[in-house]
């Protein structure tokens, strides 16, 4: 076992940030939404739109660090069996105490099953969220951009569709993440501090 | 003591002066004194008299008020091709003009409109005080066509306050522009009382604090009418009958050849939120009429205004076989001339898309009977770039119409004669003798039907800190709710996409947990 820097300082700022802003944004969102009423529907939405610049600046300084640091290979999905046994390990085989079949390193920090998901994330799930979300904002002004025949209700339900896919894609990770690792907590450590413990 | 009363004397004179010296003296720029008019300096038995005087210098003002709404009570709509104008028109107030001149005319600009041949070319019959009067005196008498009281007379009759007539040489010398009160004379008692009819307009606009009248303000901009409804010719700007929605000029500056200022726009602009306001105010306006966020509720000057008006209880008599009158909080809940009443104030408007387009129900048109009527229809749409949400004033009651031909009734109220209502409480005759001077055969079957009638809402706007919030709208239950034809965040959701998205999220929630659970079960049963 040796301590391995998993995360660089950007990457963990980026994850943190993130990670509030997409709370903060799940918060507002459904509270524009009519769910519940919290901090005032004009203060929601103007938190909310706040936050939406935020995170499209963070978003924008994120994409250039994975593709100038060569991070975005973290990213390409595993062969299909390896994603099976992750599966088939989360499944079956962790009730019956058998080990991870998935092995951390310096080049792969992700397991097949995370690649796949954080590849959904950033290039399905934020991307709908962030272009309706824009198209959500200007909508007075498509006009300008010929899409005045994009109905409001179109946009919603797009923006509103990705926000549930969001929250349902945190409740899954803070489960995998804080309680996966062994001792469970060990991957938040290693989030904030940037190293982990890994098999040599 | 000799010099005690000199000074005396020269206070007296000096207060006396001060009480005569003419109104606009003391807060007019006019270059003209009219006391010093030859032809004022007459005592003028009448009005007509007066206008006589006036127009011996003011030679066209006749002519230019003839053209006018104000004096010919009729009104051509150019975009619906429909003849409106009081003189047309029915309404669920006290329904129409015809047969019930005198009374009605008390609100003409006019001298002696009692019944139809009452001559719409004379100049003479103009009234000049009416709209001119700076002394707050002049007053026409509610049932003189028009006039003023020439002898003293009592108001209303036999039990009232007795009014002494007006100092007809006093009043013309100390013309004026018109101010709010003038204005006010009428428009604020329209219906037939202080705040009846419009609901943004009552006697607290004539001198308006900040919270009523954030323009009008007698303490602020104290704003005229005219500032508004910018005058030209006698012919003044804004129009109830052809309303604009939208005023797509933006802000009219000096060298524009229309300067009609009564829009909000024509000042503000149509972006009129500055960068310290949220920047989603201003991408509103294109939708939202300005007064839908910025007169929040009417009837906000501590009067109240009629909403609900029942003519088919009207003609009840008390247990002691006296006409019934029965008042709450000093308004009249119910009156035996003209039935039941509901009052309202700091009214919630109701809200339509409005592009302008006003029909009216015109008097002979077939109603349906099998529901409420509309004394008029307003048109409007989310699709139209024209359009925009509006806050209306919504007049309802019931009214008597001919059963069996189908039309809303001209009743015949007022007047001396048997069939006037208010004399024999007979609705035979006193329909007959209304649709008869309309020119309509009566069936001899009435009855009453339920009426609405809109009336947009422009007055009484409210300083900005009162204006209404996003979550006034953008609610389930917010103020739009009955708003269709558009999505609008807070108010409107899929729900199947709801659904489907909780079911998700939970169900995910709730997997989880099961898998938490197994993997503490199983470890746990392996450990043991």
């Amino acid at each position: 076992m040796a301590m391995v820097k998993l995360y660089a300082g950007f990457e963990r700022f980026w994850h943190w940030s993130q990670a509030a802003l997409v709370i903060l944004m799940l918060i507002t969102g459904f509270e524009i939404h009519g769910t519940f009423t919290l901090l005032g529907w004009e203060q929601a939405a103007e938190i909310h739109r706040f936050a939406a610049w935020t995170l499209i600046g963070l978003w924008a300084f994120a994409w250039f660090w994975h593709l100038t640091t060569g991070e975005w290979k973290q990213y390409i999905p595993s062969p299909m069996e390896r994603i099976l046994a992750m599966v088939k390990y989360y499944a079956f085989e962790i009730f019956q105490g058998k080990g991870h079949p998935f092995h951390k390193d310096r080049s792969h920090k992700h397991n097949p099953l995370q690649r796949s998901a954080y590849l959904g994330l950033h290039l399905f799930i934020g991307p709908a969220i962030w272009i309706s979300g824009l198209l959500y904002l200007f909508y007075g002004d498509l006009g300008g951009i010929g899409l005045e025949w994009l109905p409001l209700g179109a946009i919603a339900l797009i923006h509103t569709g990705a926000a549930f896919l969001m929250l349902t894609f945190l409740v899954a990770h803070l489960y995998l993440a804080i309680t996966m690792s062994d001792p469970p907590g060990a991957d938040v450590k290693a989030m904030i501090t940037g190293y982990e413990e890994v098999e040599d | 003591m000799k010099s005690f009363q000199s000074c005396l004397r020269w206070l007296l004179s000096a207060v006396l002066f001060l009480c005569v010296s003419p109104v606009w003296a003391e807060d007019s720029q006019s270059t003209a004194d009219h006391s010093k008019f030859e032809q004022l300096q007459e005592e003028f038995e009448t009005g007509p008299e007066v206008t006589k005087a006036c127009l011996s210098c003011h030679t066209e003002a006749a002519k230019q008020l003839h053209k006018t709404t104000h004096w010919t009570w009729a009104f051509e709509n150019q975009l619906t091709g429909q003849t409106l104008g009081k003189k047309n028109v029915l309404n669920n107030f006290c329904v129409a003009t015809a047969t019930n001149w005198p009374r009605c005319t008390s609100c003409h600009i006019g001298y002696g409109w009692k019944d139809d041949s009452f001559d719409l070319s004379s100049e003479q019959n103009v009234d000049c005080l009416v709209c001119h009067d700076t002394t707050g005196t002049y007053k026409k008498f509610p049932t003189g066509a028009g006039h003023p009281n020439y002898e003293p007379k009592k108001w209303p009759p036999k039990k009232g306050k007795l009014r002494q007539p007006p100092d007809l040489q006093m009043i013309a010398q100390k013309v004026g522009k018109p101010g709010r009160d003038n204005c006010g004379a009428c428009h604020f008692y329209g219906g037939g009382g202080d705040g009846v009819k419009h609901g943004h307009l009552d006697s607290s606009m004539h001198k308006p604090n900040r919270a009523t009248d954030v323009h009008m303000d007698s303490e602020g901009l104290n704003f005229s009418c005219q500032t508004c409804h910018t005058t030209g010719g006698h012919e003044i700007a804004g129009s109830r009958y052809a309303p604009k929605p939208s005023d797509e000029r933006g802000v009219v500056i000096p060298g524009q050849p229309d300067q009609n200022r009564a829009t909000c726009e024509s000042c503000h602009g149509s972006e009129a939120h500055g960068e310290e306001a949220n920047p989603k105010l201003n991408s509103h306006t294109d939708k939202v009429a300005c007064v839908t966020c910025h007169v929040p509720e009417f009837a906000r000057g501590g009067r109240k205004t009629k909403m609900w008006w029942d003519w088919s209880t009207a003609g009840r008599k008390d247990a002691n076989g006296k006409p019934l009158v029965k008042k709450e909080d000093g308004y009249a809940v119910y009156h035996f001339k003209k039935g039941d009443f509901t009052w309202e104030e700091n009214v919630v408007p109701e809200y339509f898309w409005f592009d302008g387009d006003v029909r009216y129900t015109l008097f002979g048109e077939q109603v349906d009977d099998s529901g409420v009527v509309p004394i008029n229809r307003i048109q409007g749409s989310y699709e139209d770039p024209d359009s925009r949400i509006w806050p209306f004033k919504v007049m309802r009651g019931k009214q008597p119409y001919d059963s069996k031909n189908k039309i809303l009734a001209v009743p015949h109220l007022f007047g001396k004669d048997p069939d006037a209502f208010w004399k024999s409480f007979d609705w035979g005759r006193a329909l007959k003798a209304g649709l008869m001077a309309r020119g309509k055969e009566f069936s001899g079957e009435y009855g009453f039907v339920e009426t609405e009638y809109y009336w947009p809402i422009t007055h009484m706007v409210a300083p900005k800190e009162n204006a209404l919030g996003c979550v006034d709208c953008h609610d389930r239950n917010g103020r739009l709710a009955g708003v269709g034809g558009f999505y609008m965040p807070g108010r409107d959701r899929n729900e199947t996409l709801d659904l489907i998205g909780w079911l998700m999220v939970l169900g995910t929630f709730g997997g989880v947990t099961v898998h938490g659970l197994g993997r503490m079960v199983s470890k746990k049963g392996r450990s043991s």
